[in-house]
């Protein structure tokens, strides 16, 4: 599955795209995503052994996991149509790819300015000051071709791929 | 740059060209105190890849300003004679510094900081150990200042307010700020100004209103910034403090737009037409232009101030009102630190049941949750308890709100 190709199928409503859905009436609070997010972002590359063992310094997590008992769920970034992150970035390191709609920031490019903490309406964007000051986000596991680790792993599947129209 | 893009969504053919003074390509003005500081080169100052120009069939001419505007002709005449003929014309001239009358002011070392040829030259003068005296407390200015800190540079800030950005922080705010201004070495004389720059040719000292003098080696006037209308004074386009335009950024004169930093918009929380001198605004404003010149429909709507302040290792937001208002309560939260400048304040303007302004210290995480919650005019009675706190999310939502944004644009089918 590649979300590029897969997913540009133009029609008269716009462009379908694949987005990450979280049903919260399904999800049971395990943090898993944020776990194999880590993992699958690691140098280690899905291990998650040797990532946690082995990584004093892990990524960031690019899903947000909230929690009241009885009600959790996770949340990612949501790839807009219309980013207010990308339009108040004032690096240009923030860009939403033209072919696969995701969002992604240039880590060697953005200064840490935290303009896009301040504008993104769901409170995805990360703090990353772990080396230098780096905003941080879900990608989408484009890397992965765009199969979601969280997804992926979501032993009740309350984290789903579900279609939007742009 | 919002205009080529808004342009480009709707017209992919017909021909753009972009005039500006300034010889570079697109680059972003706020960075320029991060080249200063040696954060950011030059090559990665440029909002848009080097082939952007080309791949959206723009014409650039850069380096060339715009002498007059013949808006009967729809003729723009450069300052070299040339004169490029236009169907629709988007005015995007930005904003200029501005200084108080000080005497005795044009020195090869006193400089302005607004473009990246100012801090070009700021460049050869900061050397470790020189002494420099920043004139104006802004935001801009304080990023002057943590970029010479950051090479060594012995700075001294004047206001001549008695607080620090008192339309943005409040007492509490501006004793965090004051506090990482002293540890980082900074200097800073309230209530005064500089009356005048002494020296000949260049500037070796200033001299305050309240008689004092200090040493310098350079000095970084500008106060502030205003919409930069020169191109458009004493002609048919009606000018208040920037361009008056409607929500379609169009200008008094057919086939006009002006967008940017020139360009006034309608500030929907203090419901009236005011300069939105911020970038992502900017940009919005740029991007309704250009779709409406390409002949599509964009109304630039809920514009309203936000900045985003990092400085000296302090992380300042602030959205919407930062002042108090008649009928505005305010909820503020501090969680000091051992050490003040990593204390955490939290401060909520609210008016009956809706957010209509937040300024946050440190604890910013999340921030954008509330941006959302001013932009939308959302009813926040259920929850206004929980603004401001540790686990503050979108659970803190009524179910309804929260699936609207959780759900956004999903295909049910």
């Amino acid at each position: 599955m590649n979300i590029g190709t897969s997913t540009g199928t133009a029609s008269p409503a716009g462009i379908s795209r694949k987005r990450i859905y979280c049903m919260e009436e399904v999800c049971i609070g395990c943090r898993l995503c944020e776990i194999y997010c880590i993992a699958a972002h690691s140098k280690y590359k899905y291990d998650l052994v040797k990532t946690f063992k082995k990584m004093l310094k892990r990524p960031l997590p690019g899903i947000i996991v909230e929690e009241q008992k009885p009600v959790s769920f996770g949340l990612q970034c949501r790839h807009c149509q219309e980013p207010e992150c990308v339009k108040s970035c004032i690096t240009g390191a923030m860009k939403k790819d033209p072919v696969t709609g995701v969002v992604t920031n240039d880590a060697f490019r953005c200064i840490g300015c935290w303009t896009c903490i301040l504008a993104c309406p769901y409170g995805v964007i990360r703090r990353d000051e772990q080396e230098g000051k780096i905003a941080s986000k879900c990608d989408f596991c484009i890397e992965n071709n765009g199969e979601p680790a969280c997804v992926k792993n979501c032993p009740n599947e309350a984290l789903q791929i579900g279609l939007a129209w742009e | 740059m919002g205009a080529i893009e808004g342009i480009r969504k709707i017209d992919k053919k017909n021909h753009i060209v972009v005039i500006s003074d300034e010889p570079y390509h697109t680059y972003s003005r706020p960075l320029i105190s991060y080249y200063l500081a040696g954060k950011v080169a030059e090559e990665n100052m440029y909002y848009r890849d080097r082939d952007f120009y080309g791949r959206n069939g723009v014409k650039p001419i850069l380096g060339t300003g715009v002498r007059s505007v013949d808006f009967d002709r729809k003729t723009v005449v450069l300052c070299d004679g040339r004169e490029v003929r236009y169907s629709k014309l988007l005015i995007a001239t930005g904003g200029k510094p501005f200084t108080s009358p000080i005497e005795n002011v044009y020195k090869e070392n006193v400089f302005s900081f607004t473009k990246l040829d100012d801090v070009k030259k700021i460049e050869k003068a900061a050397a470790r150990g020189a002494r420099a005296v920043v004139v104006g407390a802004s935001f801009s200015r304080l990023k002057a200042v943590e970029a010479l800190v950051h090479r060594g540079v012995k700075v001294t800030v004047i206001d001549i307010m008695d607080r620090i950005m008192p339309r943005v922080l409040d007492e509490t705010a501006s004793s965090i700020v004051l506090k990482t201004l002293g540890e980082n070495g900074v200097e800073l004389l309230l209530k005064t100004t500089v009356e005048r720059i002494l020296g000949d040719e260049k500037a070796e000292g200033v001299l305050l209103s309240n008689k004092a003098v200090l040493a310098c080696d350079f000095a970084v006037l500008a106060i502030g910034t205003r919409c930069n209308t020169d191109l458009v004074k004493g002609t048919k386009i009606k000018v208040n403090r920037g361009i008056l335009v409607d929500g379609m950024m169009r200008t008094s004169e057919p086939d006009v737009y002006a967008a940017g930093d020139v360009a006034e918009g309608y500030n929907f929380i203090e419901e009236r037409s005011m300069e939105i001198a911020i970038l992502p605004s900017a940009y919005k404003k740029g991007e309704t232009a250009g779709i409406n010149m390409a002949g599509g429909e964009r109304i630039f709507e809920k514009g309203f101030i936000m900045n985003s302040m990092p400085f000296l290792g302090l992380s300042i937001l602030s959205a919407g009102l930062a002042e108090q208002h008649e009928g505005v309560r305010v909820k503020a939260l501090l969680k000091e630190a051992e050490n003040t400048c990593k204390s955490s304040y939290k401060k909520f303007y609210i008016k009956g049941n809706r957010l209509v302004g937040y300024l946050l210290v440190n604890g910013i995480d999340r921030a954008g949750i509330y941006t959302d919650l001013i932009r939308r005019e959302e009813d926040i009675s259920p929850f206004e308890d929980s603004l401001g706190g540790e686990d503050f999310g979108l659970i803190c939502l009524p179910k309804d709100a929260r699936k609207v944004r959780m759900l956004d644009g999903l295909n049910k089918e």
